[in-house]
């Protein structure tokens, strides 16, 4: 007799095998980008704050750049995502609170100007005063930032996205944390990093911690991030994130495995969010990931009702 | 302004801010008496201006079109089942059809004995094959996503209840696309905005009928009053259960569904998947409140870990 599969794939029908939902049209590798330098700068606006703080100038230089940088490249790849980019600030016509992304303009934008302002105050030395305060203004709009896009991605009908929406959020914060601490790790003195080493391996448990929520919660409809080349971004990701945390903790205060360390914290950061993506336009491809469950929920509906009529007789 | 999120809604108009509006209007789409002309995608295509789609030989059946996009509004589904004839009257004028041995000719993968109940589709006589057509459209939803996720308000509510794209605001971001639970819109690549069925708002203005439901000449689509079309609806399914069609079903006609109900709804013989219908669509909004919450949940770790990096040693 031959060996058969103890879980066998549940049996749906569809039209000829034609996926239900569109596969999202947000170009690659544009949005990708976007997730990952939102993520980035918002993190490393707190980053910088702290450093203000704490009388760490060589950090605060780098974090502040980080901040600003990120801000612009995000920009940037946001609009040049339109399919009308010379309408850009249409995204600036309403806000709407049930549209991330409309929300979302209206936080990248005020940090994208906040950040810029505090690093060229810090780099020119002019207006000092005003420099600060559009650093603590920019460390207050980069969390939401830094977390705002997993609702983005989250609040679609993108099975592998929607139905990961409780652990995104904290997925995305951890990413961010990791890649703006890993870039402060590579760029600033070693005297000065300390906070940058602790915010990435701070950052790389919440990641992973949610990573793996995720996949166990979700089942079925997280497959997405475990096969074909989305699976293999992620665990890469994974595995290179695990390893920096492991390092910096071991050894962080060495400046050359700071640098090593920071470098693979960073690329893990944009990997995670390519493999992240990648993984809600395999999910919305195959009409399985949207008929399944949806089919098991009207089946648990069903039951439930019949649970439900069958109590009075007794 | 929009407050409803979920759920029953019985006055879709004034929850968008329409304190005086003409009743909700719709379409019913009885798939029992569709024959299939594709009528309504050619009177669509060229009422509304519509560019051409693409060329192509699907090898779907009759259906070249294959599903519903920027520059296609209305999509006739075809769908071919072998199976034990058991004709059903559904009242349609028919005519002998050419013989054809479904177990030896169908398609693979429908080669499957279906139990006799099951056996109810819309048959061409004695060909032992089970037609399935259906004239496919934008829902219309009572809590349509693609209008909660357009950042620009490009996408708007009508005073007829209906869902309608502004291109002259749209600025082809793309959320739209990927919020649908039924993917119906889309964006045009030449173009770069997206579009989908507006229900002919421009036609509606003036009194007149959408160009598919004046095109179709077996009145399988039907438009008008939405609760007029629900009633009507309601009547159909009951004269066919009569008629031994038990298979016969309402999709999208319920307002406690997870879209709060469609504003364009189907009567389907066949599970909603057959036709590539989503069995169960929610609003993704639906869960606005959950995922904003863990995203600020996920800023205030974020910011936790922020100030827990300074605490501590010197380096």
């Amino acid at each position: 007799m031959r060996e058969r599969a103890m879980v066998p794939e549940p049996e749906f029908e569809s039209y000829y095998g034609k996926q239900i939902i569109k596969t999202p049209t947000w170009k690659t590798p544009d949005v990708p980008i976007y997730l990952f330098v939102g993520g980035m700068a918002g993190a490393s606006a707190l980053l910088a704050e702290g450093a203000a703080r704490s009388g760490r100038p060589g950090l605060e230089g780098v974090a502040r750049g980080a901040a600003a940088g990120g801000a612009v490249v995000g920009t940037v790849a946001l609009i040049h995502d339109l399919g009308r980019p010379e309408r850009f600030l249409n995204m600036l016509r309403v806000l709407k609170v049930t549209s991330p992304l409309s929300v979302g303009s209206f936080i990248l934008a005020p940090f994208a100007g906040l950040s810029v302002a505090a690093f060229a105050s810090h780099v020119s030395g002019r207006v000092p005063r005003i420099g600060r305060l559009a650093g603590l203004g920019a460390a207050a709009f980069g969390p939401p930032l830094t977390t705002y896009t997993a609702a983005l991605l989250c609040n679609t009908a993108v099975p592998a996205w929607h139905e990961g929406h409780q652990e995104m959020p904290f997925l995305f914060a951890g990413s961010g944390a990791t890649a703006a601490g890993g870039l402060a790790m590579v760029l600033t003195p070693a005297a000065e990093n300390g906070p940058a080493r602790r915010m990435a391996i701070a950052g790389a448990g919440l990641e992973l911690a949610a990573a793996q929520r995720l996949k166990h919660r979700l089942g079925m409809v997280a497959e997405p991030y475990e096969i074909g080349r989305p699976g293999l971004l992620m665990r890469t990701a994974r595995a290179m994130t695990a390893a920096s945390a492991v390092v910096s903790l071991v050894a962080g205060r060495n400046r050359a495995v700071s640098v090593v360390a920071g470098t693979s914290y960073v690329a893990a950061s944009l990997i995670t969010r390519f493999g992240v993506f990648e993984a809600g336009l395999t999910s919305a491809r195959d009409p399985k990931y949207t008929v399944i469950p949806q089919r098991e929920r009207l089946e648990r509906r069903r039951a439930e009702r019949e649970h439900e009529d069958a109590r009075p007789a007794r | 302004m929009s407050n409803s999120l979920h759920g029953r809604l019985d006055d879709v108009q004034q929850d968008a801010g329409y304190d005086q509006h003409p009743p909700r209007m719709g379409f019913f789409t009885d798939t029992s008496v569709c024959i299939g002309c594709k009528a309504c995608e050619v009177a669509c295509k060229e009422w509304n201006d519509v560019p051409e789609d693409g060329m192509s030989l699907s090898g779907m059946s009759y259906d070249n079109t294959q599903a519903l996009g920027a520059s296609t509004w209305r999509h006739v589904a075809f769908v071919e089942k072998p199976l034990h004839p058991t004709t059903t009257d559904l009242g349609l004028p028919g005519m002998g059809a050419p013989g054809w041995d479904s177990h030896e000719n169908g398609p693979a993968s429908a080669a499957v004995t279906l139990p006799a109940s099951e056996d109810q589709g819309a048959e061409s006589g004695d060909s032992g094959v089970r037609w399935l057509m259906s004239s496919d459209v934008c829902k219309h939803c009572t809590h349509a996503a693609c209008l909660d996720v357009c950042p620009t308000g490009s996408l708007f509510r009508t005073e007829y209840g209906t869902v309608v794209v502004q291109p002259d605001i749209c600025n082809g971001c793309g959320y739209c696309v990927p919020a649908c639970p039924y993917g119906v819109i889309d964006v045009r690549k030449e173009d770069g905005r997206a579009f989908k069925c507006t229900l002919c708002y421009d036609r509606l203005k003036t009194g007149d009928t959408p160009a598919c439901a004046k095109a179709c000449p077996t009145e399988s689509i039907q438009y008008g009053e939405l609760d007029e079309l629900r009633a009507r609806a309601d009547k159909r399914v009951d004269e066919l259960h009569e008629k031994g069609l038990d298979v016969a079903r309402l999709y999208g006609r319920d307002p406690e569904d997870g879209v709060g109900g469609d504003g364009a709804f189907f009567l389907l013989l066949d599970e909603p998947e057959v036709y590539g219908l989503p069995p169960d669509p929610v609003v993704t909004t639906r869960d606005l409140g959950s995922i904003w919450a863990h995203v600020g949940a996920a800023a205030g770790a974020l910011l936790a870990i922020g100030a827990a990096s300074f605490v501590g040693r010197r380096r």
